[in-house]
């Protein structure tokens, strides 16, 4: 499917890769990112965690880095500034385009409009906190705030992404590898209920100052804002309770009520991915370690690049699905909304 | 203030529906909304459905209002939005993008679904036609405040005072899950549970309620003790989410709001508002900036 009038004859398929520090940053370069993604050290992105993000330094080492290898370098800025962080979001906005930013990833309108005001030349993407799921929502983005790429939320099937990248004049990315948000994005507020804290107000998600661990004579519990979101037998694995992932009773049955501790992975589904005429396909995971950034990068460029060379005769590359298996959340994946049994 | 129903989030059999929206010609509310916002699946009531419902609580003297669905996927989906929005002299109520980009250029609801977190936001939606905005749900009092003190002119605000709260939306059912059903062979489960389906951790704290592809709150929020800080914000509409008479007498509730509202700056006692009976009692916390389901005792005058 060829776009002449929005650029899309190109079939470059952009592969988007998270850099939560500079060191991630250089493995996703190295491993073969044709972007990357990073915040400012600023609380304004939505991976507001102790530790990781980019002051100014970074920020340019990392940008020189990229571009000298022939990588954009994308910012996401994209939590919804209160009114007490406005000032802080527009003059991160300003950084990013001082910075020589190749796109700024904003959820906000009011953000967006500051942008495309101040900076006309600053690409925008709408964020995938955003929640843009159908073409009217992104024509109203496209024409009002002059977004020109948009990340889909992890709630559409194929389908529905190959009629809105058919019907839409943005640019598509979606979601290929890491962890799986089950709910809407930006259309989720289970965290601040337990924590206070959300992606939307803070840009975080069960947040690790609300997590305590207990050991009890039942096993190893987990706990989020005092909330048990599971209960670990001795020696079962314990993952992150994220609080969509625990284990809760539901009409007297114990059971993962809302999602499994499991990752998305779309290495099954590339061939139909190209075919629909995504644009970008993107890594979750700034919170990652530089190693985990470098193996899924590794991955899913041996992947793509077989996939772009011979859709047709495509099937995942086995090194690339060990690999994923490896660093997924519950080492278990899925293709999530994306097929059928989610629809 | 004023007092609105807001949309039911639940799958009521149709005759429930119609006896619910029937009790209300004649109880103090001043604004009614109606329409499906969670699940276009369900379709006990149709588009005439609702307009004869909207022209009865008209009759009455209720300002009514449409809703939108929240999560838009379909096309099918959009093109009921479309009808919905170019409704004759009715106000919708846009719980997504889509529906801002239809309703653009004339008067519409910004609803609590879109993300509206400062006053910049909410300019560029009033621009578009927004007249009224129903703050998010997680949005705290002194957050509201700041926004509205500088709020575009003409526009009213609106806030979630009581019910289940809608805190997410999935493209997954997880009621049909809990069933071990799929999505699209659902046999409407959700209808079972006319005020969602409880879940409790393992130490057996009701936590959430599954309804459909939305997942509510289990503890039930509610503003009533803090009426007269939202009052002093500016807030003009309080809104009451309808719950079945199972879970609380909800004529009690509006008559409870009525009261409250009424009695603002005067020294009366406090109104009594039922007890819930769905499982994890009431919360109320995200007004104050603490988690969403914490428990305040608030004085409320």
């Amino acid at each position: 499917m060829e776009h002449p009038a929005s650029g899309k004859a190109a079939r470059k398929i952009e592969l988007v890769c998270p850099a939560g520090s500079l060191p991630a940053l250089r493995a996703a370069v190295d491993n073969g990112a044709d972007a990357v993604y990073i915040g400012f050290r600023d609380g304004l992105n939505a991976r507001n965690f102790r530790g990781l993000n980019f002051d100014w330094p970074d920020a340019q080492e990392g940008i020189a880095y990229a571009h000298s290898r022939g990588a954009r370098l994308f910012v996401a800025l994209n939590v919804y500034p209160r009114p007490e962080q406005w000032l802080a979001a527009t003059q991160a906005v300003d950084r990013a385009a001082a910075l020589g930013a190749d796109a700024v990833i904003l959820a906000d309108i009011g953000l967006m409009r500051y942008a495309a005001t101040r900076h006309p030349s600053l690409r925008v993407h709408l964020s995938v906190q955003g929640s843009a799921t159908n073409r009217h929502a992104l024509e109203f983005y496209r024409r009002e705030l002059g977004v020109r790429r948009a990340v889909l939320p992890r709630v559409l099937s194929v389908a529905q992404v190959r009629r809105i990248v058919a019907q839409s004049e943005l640019e598509i990315e979606v979601f290929g590898f890491g962890s799986l948000c089950v709910m809407a994005e930006g259309r989720c507020a289970l965290s601040s209920y337990v924590t206070g804290r959300s992606p939307n107000t803070h840009g975080v998600c069960s947040p690790a100052s609300a997590v305590r661990w207990e050991e009890t004579p039942q096993g190893r519990d987990a706990r989020l804002g005092g909330v048990l979101i599971d209960r670990y037998a001795h020696g079962e694995p314990a993952g992150y309770p994220t609080l969509c992932k625990g284990r809760f009773e539901v009409n007297g049955k114990t059971a993962y009520a809302i999602e499994e501790p499991v990752s998305l992975n779309v290495l099954e589904i590339l061939p139909e991915l190209v075919a629909a005429g995504v644009s970008a396909i993107k890594i979750e995971g700034r919170q990652r370690s530089p190693a985990y950034v470098a193996q899924a990068t590794r991955a899913m460029r041996a992947a793509l690049d077989a996939c772009l060379a011979n859709p047709a005769a495509y099937t995942p590359p086995a090194a690339s699905m060990l690999a994923l298996e490896r660093l997924a959340e519950g080492r278990t994946h899925t293709l999530g909304a994306y097929h059928r049994p989610w629809q | 203030m004023k007092l609105s129903v807001g949309p039911l989030l639940y799958f009521w059999e149709r005759a429930a529906v119609f006896d619910f929206y029937r009790s209300l010609l004649d109880l103090p509310v001043d604004i009614v909304y109606l329409g499906e916002v969670v699940c276009s699946r369900r379709r006990a009531l149709r588009r005439d459905d609702w307009l004869a419902l909207a022209g009865e609580l008209r009759a009455a003297g209720k300002q009514v209002v449409l809703s939108t669905l929240a999560l838009v996927e379909a096309e099918s989906e959009l093109s009921s939005m479309a009808r919905l929005v170019q409704t004759e002299d009715t106000l919708v109520e846009a719980n997504d993008m889509a529906a801002v980009e239809l309703a653009s250029g004339r008067p519409f609801v910004a609803g609590p679904h879109l993300n509206v977190y400062n006053q910049q936001t909410l300019r560029l939606l009033s621009e578009h036609g927004a007249r009224r905005w129903v703050a998010p749900i997680e949005m705290n009092a002194v957050t509201l405040g700041q926004i509205l003190s500088i709020r575009p002119p003409g526009l009213e605000a609106e806030v979630f005072a009581y019910g289940r709260m809608p805190l997410a939306f999935s493209a997954r059912c997880f009621t049909a899950r809990a069933h071990g059903r799929p999505k699209d062979d659902c046999g409407f489960v959700c209808g079972l549970y006319p005020d969602g389906l409880t879940i409790y951790t393992r130490e057996n704290e009701a936590f959430l309620a599954l309804n459909g592809i939305q997942t509510q709150s289990a503890r039930v929020h509610n503003a009533i003790g803090s009426l007269t800080a939202l009052a002093t914000l500016g807030v003009d509409i309080i809104r009451l989410s309808p719950h079945s008479d199972e879970a609380v007498p909800f004529r009690e509730v509006i008559l409870a709001f009525r009261k409250a509202l009424d009695e603002i700056g005067s020294s009366n006692g406090k109104a009594a508002c039922p007890q819930t009976r769905l499982p994890g009692g009431y919360c109320n916390g995200y007004l104050h900036g603490e988690p969403g389901m914490l428990r305040r005792d608030v004085d409320r005058n």
